[in-house]
């Protein structure tokens, strides 16, 4: 844990809530995988196992009314948004009580009203979305900040640099997060691009960047918030890359063979709820009973929230008539 | 009624539409202080700022993409693309995200999202300015496909645009900006899914928009000559598309010509014959004609150009066909 993180002394609220966050996304992507393997969930289901660090520092910088836009593997931003677990779990399980009513699934989970534009299955589709909340925001008059949460992947597309440079002329209050988790499927970054310093790109058209270890919640916190403050001085907008791994495939039917023991081991052992964990009980005296209760309840909550998606029924075939009429 | 071009109608609507909505704004590539390609948003830039009124750089698919993350957030911008040709860059916002958003949130999302575009051949800009492309968006649920083809029409379908909340395709003609019209001053607005008759007649119905509205006018005056009247219907929407009044034309005049400038293969004019005999078999005295663009890029050379489009005459002998009336009898008349 770095210096500077330590003399700001955190309060012991703040880092029991990094914690919870963290701890909440491991939880629900652990036992999410359980409940597929079930049979109970269709479709893709992509992990952010490993990466918890990276939702869960930014978000913590935000505040009402700001807006986030997601990815492919996006729940992990959802819940450090403060999503409703059960909704979420619903939605998963194709259920009405779902946030999207079982018309979306594990891409597309959004929550407008929250300011949560959505997950999103095509791959940097997310950048141009968020630049375009934050340009409403600047038309309103509004300082809301939005960050979009994209890929590796996503910085060899086309759109990536266009909306950036839009967010840049016109000085939005935008911060882009590159979860650079160093693989796209199965093609190693090195494959894809010649400079792996994603943060660069945003250099080369005058954009305020920085690197950080994306394993390291509280660093990217801190990182966030100055580039929270820095949009609302009207000076964004900020790109973020946060370095980080993958703990296996790219879904969870992908064995993700590819992936480099030794590169796994190092990213294990620098693992983001580890970290979390530790920082709270160093930090703020929290003691192994205290651990291990706040674990129980967010295991609790998540069984609750499974039962409750069970129980919940599916859209009907007259619903689903009524609703797609309009088309 | 005073009479304003197609374009000043244009510019009414978007003028009309900030002053009443502080939430509508517009973007596209030299609109703000040159006043955009065909003119529409002169003047908009000194009455609303460089906040509602910006010029974008040359990167089609990011302001596509802003616009309707925009739109998500609440906002209700248009963005200006110079030519449908250069949409395509923008197709995934448009085609996998504007459109898919309201049904992959459940009902939750809407994008009020309007694309102001131009299509169209005739202008001597040869194959990747010329395209008539509505049946690609006509082909993806969720977005609304809008083509006027007169100025009233123009400022009161761009006004509803502007007011309801899913994404609009707004395909305007770069033939049409300079042709003039009665347009109603002050609020007048023209709902989707209201086809309009351009030209009541009882012997055959000619469906066609946008710029092949005057030309099947032009047709049908010159078929009036002959004795026969042709009704010639404009959808003025093509999603929704307005089936009632087409059905019930066709209930009265029992022929149909369809006149689309877009290339024949995959075309709209197909789908709305489908849906005609599918919906008014046994009212039909002839097969559907359609009338419409060769399968092929169009070309720079003007006699080639005409002839890769639809033509007056080209309408008249369809209708002609539709009405069993060979050209012999014709020129023994
Ligand atoms: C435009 C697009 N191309 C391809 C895909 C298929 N696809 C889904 S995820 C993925 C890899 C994404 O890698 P990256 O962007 O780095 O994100 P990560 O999975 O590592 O989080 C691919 C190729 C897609 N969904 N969208
Ligand atoms: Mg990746």
């Amino acid at each position: 844990m770095d210096e500077a993180v330590k003399r700001n002394a955190p309060s012991r609220e703040f880092l029991e809530k990094i914690f919870r966050t963290a701890y909440k996304i491991r939880v629900f992507e652990t036992e999410g995988i359980k409940l597929y393997r079930q049979g109970l969930i269709r479709g893709y289901f992509h992990p952010y196992l490993g990466q918890e660090g990276i939702a869960t520092g930014v978000c913590a910088a935000l505040r009402e009314g700001d807006y986030i836009a997601s990815t492919h593997r996006g729940h992990g931003h959802c819940i450090a948004w403060g999503a409703d677990v059960k909704r979420m779990v619903a939605e998963l399980l194709q259920k009405e009580t779902g946030y999207c009513r079982g018309y979306g699934g594990s891409m597309h989970i959004a929550d407008i009203g929250k300011g949560n534009l959505g997950a999103n299955g095509i791959v940097g589709a997310g950048t141009p979305l968020g630049v375009g909340a934050a340009l409403a925001a600047q038309i309103r008059g509004s300082d809301a900040v939005t960050v979009t949460f994209t890929t590796d992947g996503a910085s060899n597309n086309g759109t990536f640099l266009e909306s950036l440079n839009l967010a840049a002329i016109w000085n939005l209050n935008f911060i882009l997060v590159i979860e650079n988790n160093q693989y796209a499927v199965s093609t190693p970054i090195e494959e894809a691009t010649r400079d792996t310093d994603l943060y660069k790109r945003g250099l080369s058209i005058g954009v305020e960047s920085h690197q950080v270890d994306g394993n390291d919640p509280l660093a990217v916190y801190h990182l966030t918030r100055e580039a929270v403050e820095t949009c609302r001085a009207g000076k964004g907008p900020v790109l973020i890359e946060a370095k980080t791994f993958r703990h296996m495939g790219h879904h969870v039917n992908d064995p993700g063979k590819y992936m480099p023991e030794e590169r796994l081991a190092f990213y294990k052992a620098r693992d983001p709820i580890d970290r979390a964990r530790a920082a709270l009980v160093e930090m703020s005296g929290v003691d192994k009973a205290d651990i291990d209760a706040i674990e129980a309840e967010i295991a609790a909550e998540f069984a609750e929230a499974v039962d409750f998606a069970k129980e919940s029924r599916e859209i009907t075939a007259a619903e689903f008539r009524q609703f797609v009429a309009a088309y | 009624m005073r009479e304003i071009m197609y374009r000043e109608a244009l510019r009414e609507a978007i003028d009309e539409e900030m002053q009443r909505n502080s939430d509508v704004f517009i973007i596209g590539e030299g609109i703000a202080e040159r006043g955009g390609s065909y003119k529409v948003t002169e003047g908009l830039l000194a009455k609303y700022g460089p906040r509602r009124v910006r010029d974008t750089p040359i990167a089609e698919a990011g302001m596509i993409g802003v616009g309707v993350g925009a739109a998500i957030a609440g906002a209700r911008p248009i963005v200006e693309i110079l030519y449908v040709d250069f949409a395509m860059l923008g197709m995934d916002m448009l085609v996998n995200q504007a459109a898919k958003f309201r049904l992959m949130t459940g009902g939750d999302g809407r994008v009020p999202f309007v694309m102001r575009t131009q299509g169209g051949a005739g202008g001597g800009v040869a194959a990747q300015h010329s395209q008539s492309l509505e049946a690609l968006f006509y082909h993806i649920p969720g977005l609304k496909v809008v083509m006027p083809s007169a100025p009233a029409d123009a400022k009161g379908l761009l006004k509803y645009a502007l007011r309801q909340d899913d994404p609009v395709m707004f395909l305007e003609h770069k033939h049409l900006y300079m042709t003039k019209g009665p347009v109603p001053e002050g609020e007048h607005i023209v709902e989707f899914g209201k086809a309009d008759i351009k030209r009541p007649g009882r012997d055959v119905t000619v469906i066609a928009w946008s710029n092949m509205v005057p030309r099947a006018l032009e047709a049908a005056a010159a078929l009036a000559e002959e004795g026969i009247e042709a009704e010639v219907v404009d959808p003025r929407t093509l999603v929704p598309l307005d089936t009632e009044t087409i059905l019930a034309s066709v209930a009265r005049t029992n022929r149909v010509v369809i006149v689309q400038e877009a290339v024949r293969r995959g075309g709209v004019a197909s789908d709305i014959a489908s849906i005609i005999q599918e919906e008014a078999f046994y009212e039909l005295d002839a097969p559907i004609e359609i009338v419409a663009g060769l399968n092929i890029p169009i070309p720079f050379n003007l006699e080639l150009e005409k002839a890769s489009v639809p033509q007056k005459d080209d309408v008249i002998r369809a209708a002609r066909r539709a009405l069993h009336i060979q050209p012999m009898a014709i020129a023994a008349k």
